[in-house]
């Protein structure tokens, strides 16, 4: 009894996602009149093997998945090689202007640290046969999530760079771990919260029609508030801290249906957030410049504004890819990548991306409710709102709807630390939804016209 | 190259961007209605293969005629219509996924309870629950006979043991 799988649509996806890589690279390289050198031929060839191989893992090992995931994610990931190659081109551009040499291109270490984030995918699919068995572990995945949190901090390892104490540096390449925390920490919450959500859904009494849980109940989310909070103290990073908050209250929202979480949550954020901006220097710094960022203009919220001028400059239709100047806003290609789409495919080319993203993250969400277990349930929700709350997080920082606070926009931008956490989470979905949509076909045959065998799960 | 081809260029980019992510939203579409039946707490319709519905029924009489009821029925709650056969394994009921009956239920405990055959009857033992288990209007504290037709209670859920 064969059932459609899917396989088939998720592979003429892909060829399609690939295919605008491919148009992007060659429009840069029309744009700027470069040629396209043959390293970078390879490179694209590289990114389509890679993409083939990923789809036959999945064929081979997650044969019910679902066909969206694999491409949208690819196309983010290819779009961001175009856009730092782009960054690159000018880069070398400006280079040879001032007659200095030229700074070496990321487009190559980005896809190095795609090839990584591939073996991992690959590695996720086939060593986690059932996400069920993450489950056993999830004490173990909070304290790795907490080890990794604060491993910057550690006297030898730990790393400064622009401020915020995020990385960790191993002989030649750095890292960093906040990323892959955020991964454990999901499975930590997922696993905690089907454990705990009796006594945290049901256990409290109602004031002024807030229900007030127990004190031994508040236990977790003040936990979890700390520790954000602490993150935010001691390594300045407020993107981060955010991210853990939110994703934290989320889950408790979803595995106990209490509108009074949310309630309890924007209480503790806000405290959080005026103690933190009365408080720390850094964040107040921040919100000034949100608040006026043209005052500032040549300092200290030259970086804002210069993305600000870059979205005006793209407009509706965008200047064109390779037609716009995104080098004039430092980190074009990390935590500013949203401001060079904006500008050379204006608003147009960057609402398809946010709608990629959303499909994502519906994707995330479709697989949570179609999971039986209440584990994968969790973890699934948990795994797209972490995508959801990052994108909104800094996306929403780079265009001035909320502060700026630096983390990196999933698959788009140079870095591989968040390149390789957010394929293992596309994995995770992956796997997850195999197991949601797989057909039943192995139930025991004991059943007669009357009677019905409910399976173990 | 010129303005004009790369005018062309830069728009056709922009629409199959567009195209891309709306066939991403026709398969979805597509997609939205198919496992309708994977809902959690909801189960799939009873299948019913013929060519083992003969062997199932003998397996069944076997076991069966040592003990009185053979089935236990889900007569209210989320479940209801699910007929769980009785055999010599015990049947866990509570909300942890590797239960026997996993009932989606905010009153219900994850091992809330078992069902399993003793003497020629079906056993019911409550496992420390929070909200109890129930034989008709009674919270049994200690294992007891389940009778054919009496209605066990477990959060919102109601069995019937029957022949």
């Amino acid at each position: 009894m064969r059932q459609s799988n899917r396989r088939g649509t998720e592979l003429m996806l892909l060829v399609f996602a690939l295919v605008l890589v491919v148009l992007g690279m060659l429009q840069v390289g029309w744009a700027t009149g470069t040629a396209i050198p043959t390293r970078l031929w390879v490179t694209m060839a590289l990114l389509a093997a890679l993409a083939a191989g990923m789809h036959m893992v999945v064929r081979l090992r997650a044969t019910y998945a679902d066909p969206i995931l694999l491409p949208a994610a690819t196309l983010l990931t290819g779009l961001g090689l175009v856009m730092i190659y782009r960054i690159d081109v000018a880069n070398a551009q400006r280079a040879v202007h001032n007659n200095i040499t030229p700074p070496t291109p990321d487009v190559y270490a980005q896809l190095t640290w795609f090839a990584i984030a591939a073996v991992l995918f690959v590695a996720v699919l086939i060593l986690v046969r059932d996400h069920r068995r993450l489950q056993r572990y999830t004490f173990t995945f909070g304290l790795i999530g907490i080890v990794l949190l604060i491993l910057p901090l550690a006297p030898v390892l730990g790393h400064t760079i622009n401020g915020a104490r995020l990385w960790v540096r191993l002989a030649v390449f750095s890292f960093q771990p906040g990323e892959l925390a955020k991964i454990a920490l999901t499975i930590f919450f997922a696993g905690y919260l089907v454990l705990k959500r009796d006594s945290l859904a049901l256990v409290r009494t109602r004031v002024a029609g807030v229900g007030v849980p127990r004190v031994k109940d508040l236990g977790p989310i003040l936990i979890a508030w700390l520790i954000s909070l602490g993150v935010l103290v001691f390594q300045n990073d407020l993107g981060t801290s955010l991210l853990f908050f939110a994703l934290f209250v989320s889950m408790l929202y979803i595995a106990t249906g209490r509108r009074s979480w949310l309630i309890w949550g924007a209480v503790l954020f806000a405290v959080g957030s005026l103690a933190s901006w009365a408080l720390i220097p850094h964040v107040h710094e921040r919100v000034t410049i949100w608040l006026n960022p043209f005052g500032y203009a040549a300092d200290s919220g030259y970086q804002i504004v210069q993305s600000l001028y870059g979205f005006a400059n793209g407009g509706l239709l965008g200047a064109g890819l390779g037609q716009g100047f995104p080098t004039l806003v430092p980190f074009a290609n990390t935590d500013f990548i949203t401001a060079a789409f904006g500008e050379e495919l204006g608003l147009i080319g960057l609402m398809a991306m946010l709608m990629v993203y959303a499909i994502i993250v519906e994707r995330g969400m479709r697989i949570s409710v179609s999971v039986k277990d209440s584990f994968g349930q969790l973890l699934a929700a948990g795994l797209s709102i972490s995508v959801a709350i990052q994108v909104f997080v800094i996306i929403g920082g780079v265009t001035r709807l909320i502060p700026l606070t630096g983390l990196t926009t999933p698959f788009l931008s140079y870095g591989g630390s968040s390149l390789v956490a957010n394929w293992i989470i596309i994995a995770l979905l992956l796997r997850i939804s195999d197991r949601a949509r797989r057909p039943d076909t192995q139930a025991p045959a004991m059943d007669d016209a009357m009677t019905q065998v409910v399976r173990r799960v | 190259m010129s303005e004009l081809a790369l005018t062309v260029i830069r728009l056709g980019f922009l629409a199959l961007l567009w195209v891309f992510v709306l066939v991403t939203v026709f398969v979805l579409r597509k997609d939205l209605r198919a496992p309708a039946d994977a809902r959690p707490g909801r189960l799939a319709p009873p299948r019913r293969p013929a060519s083992t519905t003969a062997k199932a029924a003998k397996a069944a009489k076997a076991k069966g005629a040592k003990v009185r009821g053979t089935k236990l029925v889900v007569t209210e709650g989320p479940l209801t219509g699910t007929i769980v056969p009785l055999t010599d394994a015990q049947v866990t009921i509570g909300r942890a996924p590797d239960s026997v009956i996993v009932v989606d239920d905010d009153y219900a405990s994850s091992r809330h309870a078992r069902v399993y055959a003793a003497e020629g009857a079906w056993v019911v033992e409550d496992l420390g629950s929070t909200n109890g288990t129930w034989i008709e209007r009674t919270r049994i504290t200690t294992p007891t006979v389940l009778q054919v037709g009496a209605a066990l209670r477990v959060g919102r859920t109601t069995m019937q043991l029957q022949k």
